[in-house]
C-alpha cells in the first residue's frame, strides 16, 4: 500500500474554547471519532479525537479540568457525539451541559451512578 | 395519524443473541422513533484494566469479545508497542494479519448465517455456519483455541504457524473460496433475499458520517474508510484497497461483507506468500509503558479505538476501548425511523451488532 499515514495529533484546549475547535475540525473535514473520559489525579481529562477520512489522520482535543467543571455539549456541531456524553456523565459524572438527547442516566441500566468516577477514587 | 404506542424491542429477542433494549415509539406498523439503552451486561473491563499488570490486560482485551477477540488483543498489544517504542519481528507482523483476516472471515460467516436465518431462510443459515467450522478448525490448528486464541503479547506473538500448517491453510482456503461462491449466489440473485435486503434501511453518506458510524455499515454507503489503510500488522506490505458500494441499504452491507470475505482470503493468500523465514517471534518488554497512544484498528465490524494512557508504571492509568457497535448504534436508531415493525428485526442485523464488545 502506498498510504502515508500522519502522526496522531493531541491539542490541549480549555473548556471554553470546545464548540469553537469542535466546529473548526468539523469545517475542515474532521469527522468525529470518539469521546471519552479518564480520572486522573483527582481532576478530568476528557478526549474529543475526530479523524480525517482521507488522509486518515487523527486530530484529538484535551481538556483537563477539575470534576465540578460543567463542559458544554458538542451534540448541537456533531449528532454523533449523544452516546459518548452520555456515557461520560452516566460512568465518569462528567457534568456536561444541554447533551441534545440526554437519556439522563437510562443509557447504561446500571444500578450505581458514576461507577468509574469520583465515588470509585473515594472508595 | 394514527395512534402513538411504545413497543419493547429485547433485551431479549429471537435476532439478539445479547441483551440490548430499543423503546419503538411506533405510529400504527411505522417506527417513528428508536431510543436505546444498553448496560445489562455491562462488565466493566476498562475499570479492571486500572487493577491489572499491563501484560495481564492482553488477556482481559481478548475476553472483551468471542468474535473478534484477536483483534481485541492485538489492539491493545499494538497500543502499549507503539508507547514503548517496541519493533515487533516482521513474522510476528504477518502471523498476526493472517490471524486478524482469518477472524473477519469467521465473523463475516457468523453473520451472513444470522442474515439468512433472520429472513427465514434456515438453509442458507446452515451452509454459512458449517462453512464457517473450517475456519475454526483453523484456528484450532493454529492458536489452539476455536474463538480466543491468546497468543498475542506486548512485543509479538507466542506461537509460530509452522510450513506445513500454512499449507493447510491455503488448501482449506481453497475450499472456502469455492464453497463461498455457490452461497455468494444465492444472496446476491435469489429473488426472495432480494425482496428482504433491496431498497431497506437507506442510509446515506451524509447520515453515516453525521451519525458517526464505521465499518461494513458504513461503507455500505460510500464511506470509502477502512483502518487497514494505517498499515498496522503487516499491512503495509499487502496491496489493499477498501470494498465500497453506494447503495447504503441492507443488500449493499449483505454486498460488501460477502466480499470482503474473498477480500481476506486474498490478503491470506499473499501473507502466507510474503512471510519471513525468519523464527523470531518477539523483542523483550524492558520496564513500564509511560506515555499514550490512541490506536485504531479494523475489526469485522469496523473501526475500534484503544486509547492506552501509562505513567511509568505496571499498572495502566487508563484504558478505553471503543468498539464499532458502540459508535454504529446512533446511526441503528435514526435507520430505524419510518421502517415497517417487520423490518426492525433484520435492520438490527444488519449492524452486526456485538453487545458483548459494547459492554466492555
Amino acid at each position: 500500500m502506498d498510504i502515508k499515514i500522519p502522526e496522531n495529533e493531541l491539542e490541549m484546549i480549555e473548556g471554553s474554547d470546545l464548540l469553537k475547535r469542535v466546529l473548526e475540525l468539523k469545517k475542515s473535514g474532521f469527522r468525529f471519532s470518539q469521546a471519552n473520559a479518564a480520572l486522573i489525579d483527582g481532576n478530568f481529562e476528557l478526549s474529543y479525537s475526530f479523524s480525517d477520512y482521507e488522509t486518515y489522520g487523527l486530530h484529538t482535543l484535551r481538556i483537563v479540568t477539575d470534576t465540578e467543571q460543567e463542559i458544554p455539549s458538542i451534540t448541537q456541531i456533531v449528532p454523533a457525539a449523544v452516546f459518548y456524553e452520555n456515557e461520560m456523565k452516566e460512568l465518569y459524572g462528567v457534568k456536561i451541559k444541554m447533551i441534545d438527547l440526554d437519556y439522563r442516566d437510562k443509557l447504561y441500566r446500571i444500578r450505581q451512578t458514576a461507577p468509574m468516577g469520583k465515588q470509585k477514587t473515594e472508595e | 395519524m394514527g395512534k402513538r404506542s411504545v413497543i419493547p424491542f429485547g433485551p431479549q429477542h429471537p435476532v439478539l443473541p445479547e441483551p440490548i433494549h430499543i423503546d419503538l415509539v411506533v405510529e400504527d406498523e411505522k417506527v417513528v422513533e428508536a431510543v436505546p439503552s444498553i448496560g445489562f451486561v455491562h462488565r466493566g473491563l476498562e475499570s479492571l484494566a486500572e487493577k491489572k499488570d499491563f501484560n495481564q490486560l492482553v488477556y482481559v482485551a481478548e475476553r472483551t469479545c468471542g468474535i473478534c477477540s484477536f483483534q481485541h488483543g492485538m489492539g491493545y498489544c499494538e497500543a502499549v508497542e507503539h508507547i514503548m517504542g517496541l519493533e515487533v519481528p516482521r513474522r510476528a507482523k504477518f502471523l498476526r494479519t493472517i490471524w486478524a483476516e482469518l477472524s473477519r472471515i469467521h465473523s463475516h460467516l457468523l453473520w451472513l448465517g444470522l442474515l439468512a436465518d433472520g429472513f427465514g431462510f434456515e438453509n442458507l443459515f446452515y451452509q454459512c455456519w458449517r462453512i464457517r467450522e473450517k475456519i475454526l478448525d483453523l484456528h484450532e490448528l493454529t492458536a489452539g483455541g476455536r474463538l480466543i486464541f491468546s497468543v498475542n503479547k506486548v512485543g509479538g506473538v507466542i506461537k509460530d504457524i509452522e510450513g506445513d500448517k500454512l499449507d493447510t491453510i491455503l488448501s482449506t482456503l481453497d475450499e472456502v473460496d469455492d464453497e463461498l461462491r455457490v452461497i455468494r449466489s444465492v444472496f446476491f440473485e435469489d429473488r426472495t433475499v432480494l425482496s428482504r435486503l433491496k431498497g431497506v434501511g437507506i442510509l446515506s453518506k451524509e447520515q453515516i458520517n453525521d451519525l458517526g458510524a464505521v465499518g461494513p455499515f458504513a461503507r455500505a454507503s460510500g464511506v470509502r474508510v477502512d483502518m487497514r489503510m494505517l498499515g498496522y500488522a503487516a499491512y503495509d506490505e499487502l496491496s489493499f484497497v477498501p470494498i465500497v458500494s453506494n447503495d447504503g441499504d441492507c443488500y449493499a452491507r449483505c454486498f460488501i461483507r460477502m466480499m470482503e470475505l474473498f477480500q481476506s482470503i486474498k490478503l491470506i493468500r499473499e501473507a502466507i506468500g510474503k512471510i519471513p523465514a525468519e523464527k523470531d517471534l518477539e523483542v523483550p518488554v524492558k520496564g513500564n509503558p509511560d506515555g499514550e497512544y490512541f490506536m485504531r484498528l479494523e475489526q469485522p465490524r469496523g473501526e475500534a479505538f484503544y486509547y492506552v494512557k501509562a505513567s511509568g508504571k505496571p499498572i495502566l492509568d487508563r484504558m478505553r476501548i471503543r468498539t464499532p457497535t458502540f459508535a454504529n448504534i446512533p446511526a441503528l436508531c435514526e435507520m430505524l425511523k419510518n421502517t415497517e415493525i417487520a423490518d426492525v428485526g433484520l435492520l438490527v442485523l444488519t449492524i452486526d451488532p456485538c453487545v458483548s464488545c459494547t459492554e466492555r
